[in-house]
């Protein structure tokens, strides 16, 4: 029998396939941050943010950088699979893959591989053209990097069992989309993505925190803005300890809700 | 003498051993019924035909033995496993062919089916798999650009991929072209000639002769009928009818010697019979005689 590694492997390569033969996913979850990093950037390019003693001022990009890097992190993983989970569902590609003996494990070792590596690949992106065509500063502490690096993975991780477990929701292929989208495209409203976190209502703020995408932001901004900005987070602190609890909190959740909601064989 | 022949085969099939054995199989949901104390085995590489009309509880069977269904009482086997517990191992050694290609729309045939190749233990060769199917030339094609019956054909593609003992069919040709299906019957001739064990569903009586060895007749869930496809329904179903016109009406008689019957006849009537007919009831007469049977109440005999 073939290894549940060598197996998984395959998978990745066979789902980015796949991947990157869909334009939906293709422009909905890959490109769509990248777009938006450049619509706002361009749109919003007057605008500055000042605070006294940060050494310097947020230009659009700077401030935009984050919050797409948050934003590529939610659709890559919760929008991406929570779609593509939900399709596979309801258009037979479980039911073919059960009749198999494929592991219910290499089935996710794909899953996850394909969402990590178009993750990367859009954050590489994301931050080379905020850097290269708009300006954008990058960090200069091997610090901020690591902080990047654990806040971006562990925010994937999270993000990609969310979408999981939302894919117990839409009862068709056809309502996935419908489904899932409405919920996401709120989740970043509220959560910093489009409107700074900073002039929401604080509580909106609050109930905003009961969720991960607010904590993956702000760990960005700790990495991305200069240290005195923090005083405009809520708490005036980065928290960087609350991040990783709220993040590892939400991987637990969700592997709950996929152990109770997911179906492999689907019997009747 | 045929009929003694025919028992003796059943004597010796019961002595090899059985891919599939199914006893007393019931599956009820809340109110209904769906299959009502199946029995039946399928031995080891003969091609089983389930026959039945639409919601007769085909599906229902295959599904159970498939593993993609609970039952609710009786005995499974399949390779000696109860496929509600189907393990990894198990799966390796049988093959479903699904009922629709509608999740493999973007990649190419080829990608797809060596992809699969690759999940099992002692998969078949791609390329051999492909030409077996008749896409050896649409390998590199996407499978949403393929015709309808193009795409059902990457499903049995993947059905054998692994090299099965048992392949299960639900029926696999329901929208087909009468060519396309010549050509999957072809396919299925040539893995019945390799010794692999095959269980198909059907609504089409002439697939069930052109591939069946043995079959049953589902008709409410219930098996109505059981045996070889050319003795379905039972001798009685399959007397031969001799008709004539004698006195104004038609006369009909059913005997199992046509030939000494007419003679008879003839000697009788001092003459030749008019109209006379001789017609052997083939499988949709006797098909549509059990459905009747069945509906009616009546209860019919093996």
């Amino acid at each position: 029998m073939p290894s549940v590694l060598a197996v998984g492997i395959s998978r990745i390569g066979y789902e980015l396939k796949t991947y990157v033969r869909t334009p939906d996913a293709l422009f909905f979850n890959f490109m769509f941050p990248l777009m938006m990093l450049v619509v706002f950037t361009v749109a919003f390019s007057e605008m500055e943010l000042d605070i006294p003693g940060a050494g310097r001022v947020l230009t659009s990009a700077d401030i935009y950088l984050p919050a797409m890097l948050a934003m590529g992190v939610l659709v890559s993983g919760t929008q991406n699979l929570g779609i593509d989970m939900a399709i596979e569902k309801h258009d037979g590609t479980l039911r073919r893959l059960s009749g198999s003996p494929i592991s219910p494990i290499s089935y996710f070792i794909g899953k996850f591989g394909q969402v990590f590596v178009s993750a990367t690949l859009q954050a590489l992106f994301l931050i080379l053209i905020a850097r290269f065509a708009f300006g954008a500063q990058l960090p200069e502490t091997a610090d901020a990097w690591v902080t990047l690096t654990w806040v971006f993975y562990l925010g994937l991780v999270a993000s990609s069992i969310l979408g999981i477990a939302i894919s117990a929701l839409p009862r068709s292929a056809k309502s996935a989309n419908a489904v899932v989208l409405p919920p996401i495209l709120i989740l970043q409203f509220i959560s910093g993505v489009y409107l700074s976190f900073s002039s929401l209502p604080e509580w909106l703020q609050n109930f905003a925190s009961f969720f991960p995408l607010k904590w993956i932001g702000q760990g960005f901004r700790s990495v991305f803005y200069p240290d005195a900005f923090k005083q405009a987070e809520l708490g005036g602190q980065w928290y960087l300890d609350q991040v990783f609890l709220a993040l590892v909190v939400w991987v637990l959740l969700g592997l709950v809700v996929t152990v109770l909601t997911f179906k492999w064989v689907r019997k009747s | 003498m045929v009929h003694s022949l025919a028992i003796l085969q059943r004597i010796i099939k019961l002595g090899e051993m059985n891919a599939i054995e199914v006893r007393a199989l019931t599956k009820k949901y809340q109110d209904l019924t769906a299959v009502s104390d199946v029995s039946f085995e399928i031995a080891a590489g003969e091609t089983f035909v389930l026959l039945g009309p639409n919601g007769a509880g085909k599906s229902t069977t295959i599904e159970i033995l498939e593993g993609f269904r609970t039952r609710s009482s009786g005995e499974v086997r399949v390779l000696g496993e109860d496929p509600q517990k189907a393990s990894r191992a198990f799966r390796s050694r049988i093959g479903i062919v699904q009922q629709s290609a509608g999740d493999l729309g973007r990649l190419s045939v080829g990608d797809i089916v060596r992809h699969f190749a690759g999940l099992y233990p002692n998969p078949r060769d791609a390329d051999e798999v492909l030409a077996a199917v008749g896409l050896e030339s649409k390998a590199s094609e996407p499978v949403k650009k393929l015709s309808g019956g193009q795409q059902h054909r990457v499903d049995v593609a993947l059905g054998l991929i692994g090299n099965p003992e048992v392949l299960f069919l639900d029926e696999p040709t329901t929208g087909f072209d009468p060519e396309v299906r010549r050509g999957f019957w072809e396919v299925i001739r040539n893995l019945q000639q390799e010794g692999m064990t095959i269980m198909l569903t059907t609504h089409y009586l002439d697939e069930a002769e052109e591939l069946g060895h043995r079959g049953g007749v589902i008709v409410d869930g219930k098996l109505v009928a059981i045996g070889e496809i050319s003795e379905l329904g039972g001798t009685e179903a399959r007397k031969t009818e001799v008709s004539w016109f004698e006195n104004g009406i038609t006369e009909k008689h059913k005997t199992d010697n046509p030939a000494w019957f007419i003679g008879e006849l003839s000697a009788r009537l001092g003459q030749e019979p008019e109209r006379l007919q001789v017609k052997t009831p083939g499988l949709e007469e006797v098909y549509l005689e059990l459905l009747a049977g069945h509906r009616n109440g009546v209860k019919v005999e093996d």
